[in-house]
């Protein structure tokens, strides 16, 4: 049909014969070779990187776990302390997967805070932006199902907590619970189902990271600046550069993860979680990991039942529409004099969520979380609608290169902060 | 252009396409939702018959009931009194201490918190009560009183009455 399209032509045969039938190498190298990044990029610009590393080694760690592990309530427990005692290297695997788990959501949580400080949600990254929350959403999804997997104490309680939460929809929550769980309560038909779903689940997500990175290299990536990329000046290619950056950022996370697996491959697990499940004990603290304990410190909040979950569920689902919230052009908050404290000021109280999310909700917590719950949804619905609207932002650079030509001249000449620089003013005069 | 189309006739045709293919569609799906529900031998776990000859006064013994714990507390005078005093109109979810025994000394209850699905705490003499001497949840702070009414704290409803029968005065059958 198409006898007569470009092909690219490389040296080596092999390739020309793949690339004829399948144009997966001139792909490969649009994108991941010659892809224009902005040369601005500072070093949270590798998260997105080693966030597709990490879920490639869970998705690994995990399949080899699963050789090893029985999802029946009887047999789960030991199975994995037989991993953990018996299976060569079964402890590696393990602790891999559960540490994992925790540095997949720093570095996501990183990737976020990225985004969101530096405006990469907005005009034309918007689809991008819902790609990535749904992510986050699978994300936290599996890690609940698999939370439960070990079937310890915290497992089940946590699994019960959780599926109650559907019991608050009126009238047919009840009866979505029970068909959630496949029982009255949290049981083997339960495990079975939720062993299934973490299964599968990781690949939908690599599916939409599949759909995400491909999102991102149409407009391609933001930056610091938050100004598009106008000239060659601007950019440099993927490889080699970004992907030596990336590799060092590989190798420092590296050193992190590793120092956890292997000196405190319990300093994020719950001890409790050590005790086999048992179905007529709760323990006294029931926490949940600690990345979704924000979302948990959420739900106590509220003194009811059902506005407690649909807040929960309301704080993720906001994220959607942030894009639409903030109707300031200037992406970067290092040019949003106001903005960018009540941003700070964001992350800062998400963190604070999270530390009183993993105590018991009680007198001064109780109030601090109910302080926090009023700022995670304030920011969202009055601060930055409001503060987009009467702002004046900051001037912007002309150009990307022209952040570097400003930096060069202040450096040789000491130019005063503020003072515009001789670079600067000779792009502003032409 | 001949002869104008037959509108009518063509869009009847994919009315009927489309409504037979979302027809279909639902019917195939339907089996593996349903699957999804209890199994028959689940909902077939049926009933418990306990000796409760050996419950001293102010004694409470936790069994097991398709999965679930069920409290069965043999109350004292006191205990009993507490109950019947209060007002059912001022509790959230009204319901005399009558309406919710079948002997008043004998108190069954599923014990699952009505909020998040916890075992309350109060079976151990040694437990925390909560403010109101009956149970407490400490997931998310829900006192209940002596008859496993909700008193204070997020959850919506008193601890479920499982159905139970005396079979005489020393077995109840619970289910």
């Amino acid at each position: 049909m198409d006898q007569n399209r470009k092909v690219h032509q490389f040296k080596n045969p092999v390739l020309n014969w793949i690339e004829f039938r399948l144009p997966i190498i001139s792909y490969f190298k649009k994108e991941y070779g010659d892809y224009p990044m902005p040369k601005n990029c500072n070093y949270f610009w590798s998260f997105g990187a080693l966030a597709t590393i990490t879920l490639v080694t869970m998705i690994v760690s995990g399949i080899f776990l699963a050789m090893n592990y029985t999802p029946h309530t009887d047999m789960a427990f030991d199975s994995v302390e037989r991993i953990m005692r018996d299976v060569n290297y079964g402890w590696l695997m393990r602790y891999i997967h559960s540490n994992g788990a925790a540095f997949f959501f720093i570095i996501v949580y990183i990737h976020i805070v990225r985004a969101m400080y530096f405006g990469s949600y907005k005009y034309p990254r918007e689809l991008n932006w819902i790609l990535g929350v749904f992510i986050f959403l699978l994300m936290m999804a599996t890690s609940f199902l698999g939370y439960t997997l070990p079937w310890g104490q915290m497992s089940y309680w946590g699994a019960t907590v959780i599926t109650n939460l559907f019991s608050a929809i009126p009238i047919i929550g009840e009866g979505l619970k029970t068909w959630l769980l496949g029982d009255y309560n949290v049981g083997n038909a339960t495990l079975n189902r939720f062993f299934a779903l973490h299964y599968v689940l990781p690949f939908v997500i690599f599916g939409v990271v599949g759909l995400h990175v491909a999102a991102v290299h149409v407009h391609g990536s933001n930056n610091p600046d938050g100004i598009d990329i106008k000239s060659k000046n601007d950019s440099v290619n993927f490889f080699p550069y970004m992907l030596i950056k990336d590799t060092i950022a590989m190798c420092a996370f590296g050193v992190a993860i590793s120092a956890v697996i292997f000196f405190g491959p319990n300093l994020m697990a719950e001890v409790d979680n050590y005790i086999p499940a048992d179905p007529l004990v709760t323990p006294a603290h029931i926490v949940p990991n600690w990345y979704l304990a924000p979302f948990y410190a959420i739900l106590r909040a509220v003194p009811d039942k059902l506005g407690g979950v649909l807040l929960m569920f309301g704080a993720i689902v906001i994220l959607f529409v942030l894009p639409w919230l903030d109707r300031s052009k200037v992406r970067s908050c290092n040019y949003r004099p106001i903005y960018k404290w009540f941003m700070m000021g964001f992350f800062v109280n998400f963190f604070v969520l999270g530390y009183v999310g993993m105590l018991p909700a009680e007198g001064l917590y109780l109030l601090i979380a109910r302080v926090g719950l009023l700022y995670y949804f304030g920011f969202f619905f009055i601060i930055t609608p409001f503060v987009g609207w009467i702002e004046k932002p900051n001037k912007l650079p002309l150009s990307i290169s022209d952040v570097y030509a400003k930096n060069i001249a202040s450096n040789i000449g000491g130019g005063e902060k503020g003072m515009p620089s001789p670079a600067m003013q000779k792009d502003t005069n032409l | 252009m001949a002869k104008k189309p037959n509108n009518k006739r063509r869009d009847f045709l994919q009315l009927s396409t489309v409504t037979l293919g979302a027809v279909g569609t639902a019917a195939f799906i339907w089996p593996f939702l349903k699957s999804m529900s209890p199994a028959e031998d689940t909902l077939a776990a049926g009933s418990t018959e306990v000796d409760i000859s050996a419950i001293e006064e102010g004694q409470s013994i936790t069994i097991k009931w398709r999965g679930k714990p069920v409290f069965i507390k043999k109350r004292t005078k006191d205990e009993i009194e507490a109950a019947k005093m209060v007002q059912a109109g001022d509790l959230r979810d009204p319901q005399d201490d009558a309406d919710r025994v079948q002997k008043e000394e004998w108190l069954v209850l599923v014990g699952v918190c009505t909020h998040l699905g916890c075992v309350p705490l109060g079976q151990k003499v040694s437990d925390m009560k909560g403010e109101y001497d009956g149970w407490y949840c400490p997931c998310h702070g829900s006192h209940y009183d002596t008859s496993g009414r909700i008193r204070k704290g997020p959850a919506p409803k008193n601890l479920d009455v499982p159905p139970y029968t005396f079979l005489n005065d020393t077995t109840i059958k619970i289910g």
